[in-house]
């Protein structure tokens, strides 16, 4: 071990997360929701279970909602990350964000930042999603205080705010 | 005169200073003992101490469940933190307005009747003469006792409390961090604890040498049979905890039931008998007829999407510990026990944490990071893997009721006789004689656990509204107490009341179609209380409940009542279910009576989450195991409700201003379980009175 307590196969990586060049020293089989927590400080990314069945800790790579525990740091190279840091701000919130507010979409909200990431990729593909899309793409989100109902309201509130904010 | 009687909490912490604080910086700090569990009770405490006050609620900042400042008010939980710490909020500022109305009354030589208090200001009315709170707390001392003596405002006055405020926790929740989860100290290192792989399992033997070689591992902590682990980083905590599994050896115990089945090992266990409540004489005479069920809800897991944690740092002898406990003072006295330390060499800080639906793994969790922190004298981020949160936490209790009733020949109901076999449901550390965390049964030497036991009514555990509301002239209620659970049980949202509301409720609805009557109709010929009138009745209502209108073969609707704990909230729900191949929700109506609702939107989102929660347990859930262990250990072997098995719900509110608020968090289930049950029965006539209602059952049921 050395005095940083790292192993031997430690290797420098340069992540794009959230529009910018991130590099980070670790092993590259560590899922990306440590590298994500840990090492970049992004926070709202979450862990629930470690095997990619609740969707806390989800992610946009490249477009895609895709869990981040279950991917190990050396595949998220060369992709385009983007946390929830990275579509809003308490100053600025994204569309979504601010329709999880207006509706009060959560109870604990731990499962919620995941569930926005979804939301988001999901009205970037189809911008006017049926009531099913929405759910169809919630499949792999696990919420366990019953905000359900309302966050399916928040995102039909969010798809109609962002149809709106694009008509010219 | 006699004394004025103040509310429980603030009896316990009868010094204003310990409530309110006029800052500098025109701001008011209030303390709260009740904590944020994702109930919104941060934002509820917030709007009752500006409304009282009279300032802007941005003002108030509100600092709950930190044992260096805050008041201790025991646990957050039974639903009681708007009724018991609200309240005690509400007369606290209450009478610190009085003592600033009267301190500025002296000032201008005015009466206080002619002053007015707004944002803080206090203005002698129709004059330019005015001061503030914050310009007189220099001259005010609020480190004297509450008197209550002070009047809080009428119920028409409010104008923040009974408004739906936003939460304000929200915006930080959805940005980025805000649990303690997300906490970071310096030099702080990750921490995993392998867990015993059953209940009572000692280790034999671990080889520690070969995890301490690992990359990162600050320390391997062996302590009789409680291993832990500290990483310079979280992902080599995780390995190293892998390796230490499969490396470790075990002896356990192998003596959980061979059935799964509650009816099948509960009933045989040795119990205490108790009778809980009687009216009149049982067997009644004159009966026509008399008929009985027996219902049974199996053990449940809390299943919270957040993963317990704790973050625990000892610093020149001082060990604080962050976490989501709803217990920050008891969880202080109990972790002083278990580390042989003084409770004054403790602090504990709340941080908000996941969904939390009663006695989880926080209080564990805290333990395993100061056990941690005071190991490797640094920081530890202690965080519980999937696992531990589904196969550690304390279960909900299962339970067995068996109801019986005499009819007369109208089919009224001349006699009911209730009688239960439970767990205890409360094994709270700090609650009993014992210390009553996970890792201080595993230490060398270990401690004991507290000898189990329930709580009594008028709360109630086991027997938690086991009184029916209904107007039956004699009753027996009775209580078979088993105090020994092969698995882990404590407090899980409603405790008894999700058992003994859904046997009520189904019961009554076999009676009411055994006399061919219509359930509404039923529920209300047995019941005078005006306000579960109200709440049946507005239920059906919004439901648009036609009577005698009966399922069609595979569409049904059903509903369930009660008056939550016989004290608190009245809720009654309505269930419209479509069966397939399995049970389908589509739609839910419920009604509920909280008196003064403090945040609308909140409460209504409370019974939403209540409801939805209660459906997945109705629906899906039940912890099994094998000989020796549980098999709940990961989302596949405890499934939930999914977002596409959730139905519309519409909750209605029966306004009651001028009545004491009531909390909600807990009255739905019972009614929405026996709601489920009786649309199954309505749609195929099919009864099914042990939950889960899955397709297993149901096919069951029908052969």
């Amino acid at each position: 071990m050395t005095s940083a307590g790292m192993d031997a196969d430690v290797t420098v990586r340069t992540l794009r997360v959230n529009g910018v060049d991130r590099e980070v020293t670790a092993a590259p089989d560590t899922p990306l929701v440590y590298i994500l927590r840990n090492d970049l400080g992004l926070k709202g990314t979450r862990f629930g279970c470690g095997e990619g069945q609740c969707g806390a800790c989800t992610v946009i790579l490249d477009g895609r909602a895709v869990p981040s525990c279950d991917l190990p740091l050396w595949s998220a190279e060369g992709h385009e990350i983007t946390t929830v840091e990275g579509i809003g701000s308490e100053g600025g919130l994204h569309p979504v964000q601010q329709a999880f507010i207006d509706v009060q979409a959560a109870q604990c909200g731990y499962c919620c930042d995941g569930i926005v990431m979804a939301a988001v990729a999901l009205l970037d593909r189809v911008p006017d999603p049926t009531d099913e899309a929405i759910v169809a793409a919630l499949e792999r989100h696990l919420c366990r205080c019953g905000a359900h109902t309302r966050i399916l309201r928040a995102i039909r509130a969010a798809a109609v705010a962002m149809a709106k904010s694009a008509a010219p | 005169m006699s004394r004025p009687v103040l509310p429980r909490s603030l009896a316990a912490t009868p010094r204003l200073d310990r409530w309110v604080r006029f800052d500098d910086n025109l701001a008011v700090t209030v303390w709260s003992g009740k904590v944020e569990i994702g109930q919104g009770i941060a934002t509820a405490i917030a709007q009752i101490a500006a409304d009282e006050l009279d300032v802007d609620i941005r003002r108030v900042s509100v600092v709950a469940g930190d044992t260096t400042q805050s008041p201790d008010e025991g646990y957050t939980s039974g639903s009681q933190s708007i009724e018991s710490g609200g309240m005690a909020m509400r007369q606290a500022c209450a009478e610190v307005r009085a003592l600033f109305v009267a301190e500025a009354a002296r000032r201008f030589e005015v009466s206080a009747a002619e002053l007015r208090v707004r944002d803080g200001s206090i203005r002698v009315a129709g004059t330019d003469l005015s001061t503030s709170y914050w310009e007189l707390a220099p001259q005010v001392d609020l480190a004297r006792d509450a008197s209550g003596a002070a009047q809080p405002k009428a119920a028409a006055l409010h104008t923040v409390a009974g408004s739906s405020v936003q939460r304000r926790d929200l915006p930080a929740k959805l940005t980025g961090g805000a649990y303690v989860h997300d906490m970071s100290l310096p030099r702080m290192v990750h921490g995993r604890v392998l867990r015993p792989p059953s209940g009572g399992a000692r280790l034999e033997a671990l080889d520690t040498g070969t995890i301490r070689a690992m990359p990162g591992v600050v320390a391997v902590v062996l302590n009789g049979s409680f291993v832990g682990i500290c990483a310079e980083r979280e992902e080599q905590a995780v390995a190293a905890l892998k390796a230490a599994r499969a490396a470790a050896s075990w002896r356990e115990r192998g003596s959980l039931p061979q059935s799964t089945e509650v009816r099948d090992f509960l009933p045989a266990m040795r119990a205490e008998r108790t009778v809980v409540g009687r009216i009149g004489d049982l067997p009644v005479a004159g009966a026509a007829r008399r008929v009985a069920a027996s219902y049974s809800k199996p053990y449940l897991a809390h299943a919270s999407i957040g993963p317990s944690c704790a973050l625990a740092r000892t610093q020149d002898g001082h060990l604080t510990v962050w976490s989501h406990t709803q217990g920050p003072h008891h969880l202080r006295s109990q972790i002083a026990r278990a580390l042989a330390l003084s409770p004054a060499d403790v602090d504990v800080v709340h941080a908000d944490g996941a969904g939390c639906y009663g006695h989880n793994g926080a209080d564990d969790v805290a333990l395993d990071a100061a056990l941690l922190a005071r190991a490797c004298g640094r920081p530890v981020l202690m965080q519980w893997t999937r696992e531990d949160e589904l196969a550690s936490s304390p279960y909900g209790s299962a339970m067995l009721v068996d109801i019986s009733a005499s009819l007369d020949g109208d089919g009224q109901v001349i006699g009911w006789a209730h009688e239960i076999w439970s767990y205890p449901h409360s094994s709270r550390p700090g609650s009993g004689e014992g210390v009553d965390l996970l890792a201080a049964w595993d230490i060398d030497p270990p401690f004991a656990p507290s000898k189990p036991k329930d709580v009594p009514l008028p709360h109630g555990g086991a027997t938690r509204n086991a009184v029916p509301a209904y107007d039956f002239p004699a009753q027996e209620i009775a209580c078979n107490l088993v105090r020994e659970s092969p698995l882990r049980v404590s407090a899980l949202r409603s405790l008894g009341a999700y058992a003994n509301v859904f046997a009520i409720e189904s019961f009554i609805d076999e009676l009411a179609a055994a006399a061919n009557e219509d359930p509404v109709a039923f529920r209300l010929k047995h019941l005078r209380d005006p306000r579960a009138r109200a709440v049946i009745e507005s239920a059906a209502k919004a439901a648009a409940w036609t009577q005698g209108r009966k399922g069609d073969g595979t569409r049904g609707r059903g509903i369930g009542f009660a008056r939550y704990k016989d004290i608190s909230a009245w809720c009654a729900v309505i269930a419209e279910v479509a069966v397939g191949a399995k049970l389908e929700v589509k739609r839910v109506i419920a009604a509920v009576d909280a008196g003064e609702a403090i945040n609308p939107d909140a409460l209504v989102n409370q019974v939403e989450g209540g409801i939805i929660q209660a459906i997945s347990w109705t629906l899906k859930e039940q912890v099994l195991w094998d000989s020796t262990r549980v098999s709940a250990r990961s989302w596949d072997s405890y499934p939930i409700l999914r977002f596409d098995e959730v139905p519309e719900i519409e909750v209605t509110i029966v306004s009651r201003p001028d009545s004491p608020p009531l909390g909600v968090g807990e009255c739905a289930a019972g009614p929405t379980a026996a709601a489920l049950a009786n649309a199954l029965y309505d749609a195929m006539g099919v009864r099914v009175r042990d939950l889960p209602l899955t397709p297993e059952r149901i096919a069951r049921a029908m052969e």
